[in-house]
C-alpha cells in the first residue's frame, strides 16, 4: 500500500521537493548577508540614536522579497489542501479505481490510513522547512519591520514558526474530506479553498487574540503610539489619535488603543480622533518648536495635561507560545476530521 | 451443496431509490455461474455488496461464508473485476501487476507474468493507453493472479467488440479449469455467458426469476405451439413461464419434468436465450415466485 500511494504520489512530490529546494538554497544564499548587514546597520546607528530611520530604510529595501517568501507560505498550506488533499479521493472516486483497490487483500481503512499518513506528513514536511526557512531569513526585517507587518501581526504570524505545518495538516485532511463528501474533484477543490479561506481568516479575528488573556496597561503619549495630530480649520480645536503600537514593547501584537483624559475616561477609540486643550500658535507644539525630534516635546505637554493610552496587547515574548497553542489547535481540528473521514468512509461512501 | 454466495432479504437504497430490494439468492460453489437480467435489474448493486464494495440497506449477504470487505484474510479470497474493468491510467502494466504483488498475500507472480506476457500485454504500457480487450485481460489478469476461491465480474465484456470479447471469455474458460475456482459473472448478453457458463441465475426487479444448472435448465424448458383454443385446456398442473398468442396459434413456454404427450401441441426446444428472454418477459409477471430447478 505504501508503495501504491507513493506510486501515485511521487510526481507532484518530487516537483514540490524541486520548488522548496530551490526556495530553501535561495534563502541559505541570501540569509547570512541580510543579517550581516543588518548587524552593521545596527552597530552604525546606535551611536547616534537614528536607529528608527535605519530600520524603516533597511525594511523598506527589502519588502519585496520579505512579502513574497511571506506570501509562499502562507499559500503553501492552501495549495496543498487544492491539489494534494481534494483529489486524493475523488481522482479515484472519479476513475473508478476505487473499486480496483478495494479488492486488493487491504481493507479500505488501511488504504485511507497509508494515504493519509505518507501524503499527511509530507505536507507537514514541506511546511515546516519551509515555514523555519523562512523564519530564518527574514529575522532581521522582522526585527525592523514596521508594527502592521511585526512578527505578531496577523498576515507574518502565520508565516513563521511551526504554524505552517499545522495548516498544512489541517488544509491537506480538508481537502480529502471534502472530497469524499462531494466526490467530484473541481467542487471539493473550490469548496477546500472557500473553507480553508475561511478559517485562516477567522484564526486571527475570532480565537488568536483569545489564546493568553492580553496585557492591559497604560502608556504615555509618545510618537510611538501617536497617531497624529491635527487642527481643524484655522485656529479649531487640536485634534489627536492614537495608534496601534505601545511604547517600550515593540513588535507587539496592540489589539485595542484607547486615549484616556485625565480623569481616566475613554474619550478615543483607536484609530479615532480627540480634541485637547493645547495651543498650537505658541508653546511646544506651535510648529516653530518642532526640533530635531518632531513633536516630542508636544506629546510631553499633552502628557502633562493627563492625557493616556490605555491599550490591550499581546507581546512579542509570547510569539512561540502562540505557534505552539495555534499548531495544536490545528492539530486537533486535523484529528477530528480524519476521525470523520474515516468514519463516513466506513459507514457512507458505498 | 456449499454456497458461495448467500444473501437473505438483502436490499440496498441510494437516497430515496432502492437499487435492490428484498434479495434472497443463494449461489453454489462450483460452477460458472453467469447472472442474467435487465438493466436496473440490480446485478451491478448485488455484485458490489458481495465484493465489499458497498454496505446493504437491510438484510445479509454472505461471501464464503464472511461478511464481504470485512478482513483483508476475506479481501484476499474473493476477487472482483469492476465494471468497465477500471485500472490506474497513469501506470503501467508492469506496475499494476506490482501493486497485486504488494497488497495481495496470496498473489502468484508466475501466473500473471505468464498470463500476460501469453496475452501479449507489453509490461511498459501505460494502462491508459492500451485497448479495451487489453485492459479487460489485463484486469482479469490481477482478478486470476490474486488466486481467489471466487471470482465477481460485472459486465466484463460490455465494452469489448466481439473478437475481443471471444478471446476473454476463452481466457477465463481456460483459467477456470486450471484453477478450480468459482465464478460469478453479470451481463445482460445470454449469447455471451452461454459459452462459459454452466450455471445461470435470472435476476429481475431484485429478484431471482430461475436458477439453476445450464443444462437441467434446457433439459426441462420447453416451447409448446398450438391452435389458440387448445390454451384453454391446457393441464392445470404445468408451470407456465410465459405466453403469447397471435390470432390462430398460442405459443407458450413450461417448464415440467415429465414429457408432454398432448398431440395438440408441438414441442421444440429453447435456446437459453429464448429461456432467458421468457423470464423476463414482464406480460408473466404474476408468475414471480422463484422457480429452482433441482438437481
Amino acid at each position: 500500500m505504501i508503495w501504491l500511494t507513493w506510486r501515485q504520489f511521487r510526481g507532484s512530490a518530487v516537483m514540490t521537493a524541486a520548488v522548496l529546494l530551490v526556495l530553501t538554497v535561495v534563502l541559505a544564499l541570501t540569509g547570512p548577508d541580510l543579517a550581516s548587514r543588518y548587524t552593521a546597520g545596527l552597530a552604525g546607528c546606535t551611536p547616534d540614536d537614528t536607529c528608527d530611520q535605519f530600520f524603516d530604510r533597511f525594511f523598506d529595501e527589502h519588502q519585496l522579497p520579505f512579502v513574497a517568501v511571506s506570501f509562499v507560505v502562507l499559500a503553501l498550506p492552501a495549495l496543498v489542501g487544492l491539489f494534494w488533499g481534494a483529489p486524493l479521493i475523488t481522482r479515484e472516486l472519479e476513475a473508478g479505481t476505487h473499486l480496483l483497490v478495494w479488492n486488493q487483500s487491504v481493507t479500505r481503512g488501511r488504504w485511507l490510513a497509508v494515504k493519509l499518513g505518507l501524503i499527511g506528513l509530507a505536507a507537514m514536511t514541506a511546511a515546516c522547512v519551509c515555514g523555519l526557512a523562512v523564519t530564518w531569513w527574514s529575522d532581521p526585517l522582522d526585527k525592523s519591520a514596521v508594527p502592521d507587518l511585526a512578527l505578531m501581526a496577523p498576515l507574518v504570524f502565520g508565516a513563521r514558526g511551526i504554524a505552517p505545518m499545522g495548516y498544512a495538516a489541517f488544509a491537506f485532511v480538508l481537502g480529502v474530506t471534502v472530497g469524499i463528501l462531494v466526490r467530484r474533484t473541481l467542487p471539493a477543490m473550490a469548496i477546500t479553498l472557500v473553507v480553508f479561506a475561511a478559517v485562516q481568516f477567522a484564526m486571527p479575528q475570532l480565537v488568536r487574540p483569545h489564546l493568553m488573556p492580553p496585557v492591559t496597561a497604560t502608556f504615555e503619549l509618545s510618537q510611538v503610539n501617536m497617531g497624529g495630530i491635527r487642527v481643524e480649520g484655522q485656529g479649531g480645536p487640536v485634534r489627536i489619535s492614537t495608534r496601534l503600537a505601545v511604547p517600550g514593547h515593540a513588535g507587539s501584537w496592540v489589539l485595542s488603543s484607547d486615549l484616556l483624559d485625565s480623569s481616566g475616561r475613554r474619550i478615543a477609540g483607536g484609530g479615532e480622533e480627540a480634541p485637547v486643550p493645547v495651543s498650537v500658535t505658541s508653546g511646544p507644539c506651535s510648529p516653530q518648536e518642532a526640533g530635531p525630534h518632531g513633536l516630542d516635546a508636544c506629546w510631553l505637554e499633552i502628557n502633562s495635561l493627563g492625557y493616556r493610552q490605555h491599550a490591550t496587547y499581546q507581546p512579542l515574548e509570547r510569539f512561540w507560545a502562540f505557534q505552539w497553542i495555534e499548531t495544536g489547535i490545528y492539530a486537533l481540528l486535523t484529528l477530528g476530521l480524519t476521525w470523520f473521514s474515516f468514519w463516513w468512509l466506513r459507514r457512507r461512501l458505498s | 451443496m456449499t454456497s458461495v454466495l448467500q444473501a437473505q432479504a438483502l436490499g440496498k437504497r441510494y437516497g430515496k431509490r432502492w437499487a435492490l430490494s428484498d434479495c434472497t439468492i443463494d449461489i453454489p460453489a462450483g460452477h460458472v455461474v453467469g447472472l442474467v437480467g435487465p438493466n436496473g435489474a440490480g446485478k451491478t448493486t448485488l455484485l458490489k455488496l458481495a465484493g465489499g464494495q458497498l454496505q446493504p440497506t437491510t438484510g445479509d449477504i454472505t461471501v464464503l461464508g464472511e461478511r464481504p470487505g470485512s478482513t483483508p484474510a476475506q479481501l484476499a479470497r474473493v476477487g472482483f473485476v469492476a465494471q468497465d474493468t477500471p485500472l490506474y491510467a497513469a501506470l503501467t502494466v508492469a506496475e499494476h501487476l506490482r501493486l497485486g504483488a504488494r497488497l495481495n498475500p496470496r498473489w502468484d507472480a508466475a501466473l500473471a507474468r505468464e498470463r500476460s506476457g501469453h496475452l501479449g500485454l507489453d509490461p511498459s504500457h501505460r494502462a491508459g493507453k492500451l485497448s479495451g480487450g487489453q485492459r479487460a485481460q489485463l484486469a482479469l489478469t490481477l482478478g486470476l493472479a490474486k488466486r481467489p476461491e471466487l471470482l465477481i465480474m460485472d459486465e466484463p465484456v460490455a465494452s469489448l467488440d466481439p473478437l475481443a470479447r471471444r478471446e476473454f471469455l476463452q481466457g477465463l474458460t481456460e483459467a477456470t479449469a486450471d484453477h478450480k475456482l468459482s465464478v460469478v459473472l453479470s451481463s445482460h448478453l445470454v449469447s455471451d455467458l452461454e459459452k462459459v457458463c454452466d450455471y445461470l441465475i435470472v435476476l429481475v426487479d431484485s429478484r431471482v426469476r430461475v436458477a439453476g444448472e445450464v443444462d437441467r435448465l434446457l433439459a426441462t424448458h420447453h416451447r409448446l405451439t398450438g391452435a389458440r383454443h387448445a390454451f384453454d385446456r391446457f393441464p392445470s398442473d404445468q408451470r407456465v413461464i410465459s405466453v403469447s398468442h397471435t390470432d390462430r396459434q398460442s405459443t407458450v413456454v413450461i417448464r415440467t419434468d415429465p414429457p408432454i404427450h398432448d398431440p395438440a401441441w408441438t414441442v421444440s426446444r429453447l435456446s437459453l436465450e429464448d429461456l432467458v428472454l421468457a423470464y423476463m418477459d414482464k406480460s408473466t409477471e404474476n408468475r414471480r415466485a422463484p422457480l429452482e430447478v433441482q438437481q
